[in-house]
């Protein structure tokens, strides 16, 4: 098991401990594609980033995240430093602001082997092209030498690829990795993840709100909802909760032609309006007046299809 | 290069706009320029000859056009009271101005962006507070009054600086210490302005993304300000020290003032007290298109600095 | 935290300008001593009980004179903030709201007067209307205009762009119907930000003005000329120049620190 979260609550300010992450518990093995989706607000991007342990100040956590067996909750800030680009590492939504606007992009990549090896100035700028000619860029000379303005948004993301794999790490967290890019770019970063997963057999936790390019590229998914993890599958035809459901119909469908686009009814509670019961009872078509009151568990259903609801 | 070029037309109109201000505002006193040069007791032929000489009877546009012209091959006309070129005048007192100008400009910068660092990194903090509450303090207090403060207690009370002024071909460390003084009752007001401005592009530098992306590196705290933030923060910085520069003349005018500095604003003062108009007029033209000169200069090292950007 | 450096700057800074409106409103009524009655024999004392700050080089009660000044002050401040305000607000609306060649030419117009550094345009003005009162606050309203047109014409840039000028356009409603009630309402908070601003900066220039002779002259009261005249006595009565020093200090700061946190919650309500 590379990484195991147990019980993890995100809270937000100390006065009203709004409550973004709900009891959260999962697991990503070694070389698995862990996909994590939900709509915006839904806390997937907050989970990652409570990982990464980079939380803003007003954020507090409690629960467990086990990497390899260790509860880097209980790390030190040195310590999270060690880890951080080594054995974790993270691909963000935005490559334009992701990405220092003053530094050329190959000194950035450089930068995180400078941090973690003991290479030398010379063996970093080899390492460094390699890694950019194993996400598949080309020009590597000049490339290096650009500023990030100067590069398109699927270069620009490569480079940030390039940064992520750099020290191997076990486990790499992909945010929105392709959000931000045009269709045909996005295919081809996701053919370059599946690339890297089978030659390195990292662990890859893929959040995105895209339900197909997920069904595609992972071998598992959580769905998450309001702070919950409501189901987690191996194969979208498998799913059985509403919300899942509702959120595959809501998926355009060129042979539906003419028929009125499906969407959700309501929309995705704030922090501040979550109420006790099912997180998605105010929402579903077949809630029961018991769905509001009581919280279902996750349970395992079948074999590794976890579940959470009280009618299905 | 385009833009570039652009930006020298509209240095250039700006400057046409400055004479033109500098001429209009002079033409509205009432009286005759050419009597109030010579007297009461001139005679109507001294007063027309003079008259003739100084263009006084052909039309507005033509008087400025000469001006202009005149200005623009170095002549900014001639004292009333000391009947000497201005060129001269300035030339010979501008030294000591620059010389002022350029320590308090130093002075608030090697004091302010240190100050707006610390300010930045203890933000939230008590610290932070008393930080900002001196630097609030900084820019309320005159200058000119500081100056009488430094003057007095610093100059003359302890004797710590001396008062009469030495040029820096002279003697340098003298001069400097002559205009420490003043350079200080100066840059106070600035320091404040500077950690300010790099207090607040700090902590907005610190929300964006590049420095989330710093930090799921690995990379620590403290080098993340040294290697990340702070390149991008000290490029804005060079825009304030154009405005610091204005303000700075300003300034100068009244501190040379309280420390009897034989600058270019006494001499300004002097000419407003004697009413010397055309030593006003050269005077204020003259730092005015200082002003629009150096701003220019800066702008356009703000974009050789930063790649984002083309010349 | 943040929100504690906040409210520091409206109790502290509010603190200060209510005390200094109070002392002033009371100068209108009531002085401890007379203002302009000369009484050679208590020359330069020290504060004492029946003089609080001492009194200056014609045994004038400083703290008198310093309350009187306060109405130069604020007289000088309201005045040329006004000035600078109405004639700067209706050039940036009008720049910003038009655009095009009447936004170009107005833009170096400002630009050019922004050139004159300091009090460098007022003096100008005072070396061609002559010194006094009157001429020191327009000249000084006269500097604040670039301020006041920049942040309208910046407001006016924005705000034009939104959909509730178009609506109000297609409802037919005229460019002064759009200006005078639909935009300018919106645009409103950063001109009270810059007016407060301006005040301060009204009073530091005529401060420094009347230090230099040039601003208001004898025998209304000013806290710049006092400094001046206090200058050469600073050794053996030190509280002469102190007194109208922290004043003017004191004033400046309580409506920078009022400015402030005026942008602060502005900010907070998200730049309405």
């Amino acid at each position: 098991m590379t990484i195991e979260i147990k019980n993890l609550n995100v809270y937000f300010n100390e006065k009203t401990k709004l409550q973004a992450v709900n009891n959260l518990s999962f697991n990503v093995k070694k070389g698995e594609i862990m996909g994590l989706v939900g709509e915006s607000g839904c806390g997937k991007s907050l989970t990652s980033l409570s990982i990464m342990r980079l939380l803003g100040k007003n954020a507090s956590l409690t629960g467990e995240i086990n990497f390899l067996g260790e509860n880097i909750l209980n790390l030190s800030k040195k310590e999270m430093g060690s880890l951080r680009g080594k054995e974790i590492s993270m691909i963000f939504q935005e490559p334009l602001t992701a990405l220092n606007p003053l530094h050329r992009v190959g000194k950035q990549i450089s930068e995180i082997l400078k941090i973690h090896t003991s290479l030398s100035k010379k063996e970093i700028k080899v390492k460094t092209l390699d890694l950019m000619q194993e996400v598949n860029l080309k020009d590597l000379e000049n490339t290096y030498k650009k500023f990030p303005h100067e590069l398109s948004g699927g270069q620009r993301q490569r480079i940030i690829i390039a940064m992520a794999i750099a020290c191997e790490p076990k486990l790499i967290i992909a945010d929105e990795p392709t959000t931000a890019l045009d269709v045909s770019t996005q295919a081809q970063i996701i053919d370059l993840l599946k690339e890297i997963n089978n030659k390195k057999h990292n662990s890859l936790l893929f959040i995105s709100h895209d339900l197909d390019l997920v069904g595609d590229l992972c071998h598992r998914i959580a769905i998450m909802y309001a702070g919950h993890i409501i189901e987690v599958i191996e194969d979208l035809k498998d799913a059985k909760h509403p919300y899942t459901k509702c959120l595959l119909d809501a998926i355009p469908n060129p042979l539906h032609k003419g028929n009125e686009l499906y969407s959700i009814p309501g929309r995705v509670p704030t922090l501040a309006e979550r109420e006790s019961g099912c997180p998605f009872a105010g929402r579903c078509p077949i809630a029961k007046e018991r769905c509001h009151k009581i919280l279902p568990e996750l349970l395992e259903r079948e074999d590794r299809h976890l579940l959470r609801c009280l009618y299905v | 290069m385009i833009y570039f070029i652009k930006r020298i037309c509209i240095m250039i109109f700006t400057l046409f706009l400055v004479s033109v201000i500098s001429f209009s505002v002079f033409q509205i006193i009432p009286g005759d320029p050419a009597l109030s040069k010579l007297g009461i007791e001139a005679s109507q032929e001294q007063i027309d000859v003079l008259r003739t000489k100084l263009m006084l009877d052909k039309p507005l546009s033509t008087q400025y056009i000469h001006w202009a012209g005149n200005i623009l091959k170095g002549d900014l006309g001639e004292s009333i009271r000391f009947s000497r070129p201005i060129k001269e005048l300035i030339g010979e007192r501008i030294g000591v101005t620059l010389s002022l100008g350029i320590y308090a400009i130093l002075i608030a910068v090697i004091v302010g962006i240190p100050l707006g660092i610390l300010n930045a990194k203890y933000n939230d903090t008590k610290f932070g507070v008393c930080l900002s509450i001196f630097s609030q303090a900084g820019l309320a207090i005159p200058e000119f009054w500081l100056g009488i403060i430094f003057l007095i207690v610093f100059g003359i009370m302890f004797k710590l600086f001396s008062l009469k002024y030495i040029p820096f071909s002279q003697d340098p460390i003298s001069h400097i210490r002559i205009l420490t003084l003043p350079a200080f009752a100066l840059a106070i007001s600035r320091i404040s302005v500077v950690a300010r401005h790099m207090k607040n592009i700090i902590l907005e530098e610190q929300e964006k993304d590049y420095v989330r992306t710093a930090y799921s590196k690995g990379l620590s705290m403290n080098k993340i300000y040294v290697f990340h933030i702070l390149q991008n923060a000290l490029i804005p910085t060079i825009t304030i020290i154009g405005m610091l520069t204005a303000g700075v003349l300003g300034g100068a005018i009244v501190v040379e003032q309280v420390f009897n500095l034989p600058g270019i604003g006494t001499l300004l003062i002097n000419g407003v007290t004697t009413r010397d108009i055309p030593l006003v007029q050269g005077i204020i033209t003259y730092i005015a298109s200082v002003v629009v000169i150096i701003n220019f200069l800066i702008d356009i090292l703000y974009r050789i600095i930063d790649p984002r950007i083309s010349i | 935290m943040n929100k504690k450096i906040k409210d520091y700057n409206f109790i502290i800074g509010g603190g200060i300008l209510i005390f200094l409106l109070l002392v002033m409103g009371v100068s209108f009524f009531y002085l401890p001593h007379s203002v302009t009655e000369i009484n050679t024999g208590v020359k330069l004392s020290p504060p004492s009980s029946s003089y609080l700050l001492g009194t200056d080089n014609f045994g004038r009660d400083i703290l008198s004179r310093l309350m009187k000044g306060s109405q130069t002050a604020f007289l000088v401040g309201i005045i040329s903030v006004s000035i600078g305000c109405s004639i700067g607000v209706f050039l940036g609306a009008v720049s910003g709201y038009f655009g095009g060649r009447i936004d170009e030419i107005i833009m170096r117009i400002i630009d050019a007067m922004m050139a004159f550094p300091g009090i460098l345009f007022a003096l100008m003005f005072i070396s061609v209307f002559g010194v006094g009162i009157e001429n020191t606050m327009i000249a000084i309203g006269i500097m604040s205009i670039p301020t006041f047109a920049r942040i309208t014409r910046s407001g006016f840039l924005r705000e034009k762009e939104l959909e509730y000028i178009k609506a109000a356009r297609v409802r037919g409603a005229s460019n002064f119907r759009i200006i005078y009630h639909h935009i300018l309402p919106n645009v409103i908070s950063p001109i009270i930000v810059a007016a407060t601003m301006s005040f301060s900066s009204a009073i530091l220039a005529e401060a420094a003005l009347s230090y230099l002779g040039l601003g208001v002259q004898a025998p209304n009261p000013s806290w710049g000329r006092m400094l001046s005249e206090s200058q050469m006595y600073f050794m053996i009565a030190p509280w002469y120049t102190l007194a109208p020093g922290t004043m003017i200090s004191l004033t400046v700061l309580a409506l920078n620190m009022l400015g402030d946190f005026l942008r602060g919650y502005q900010r907070r309500q998200g730049k309405i």
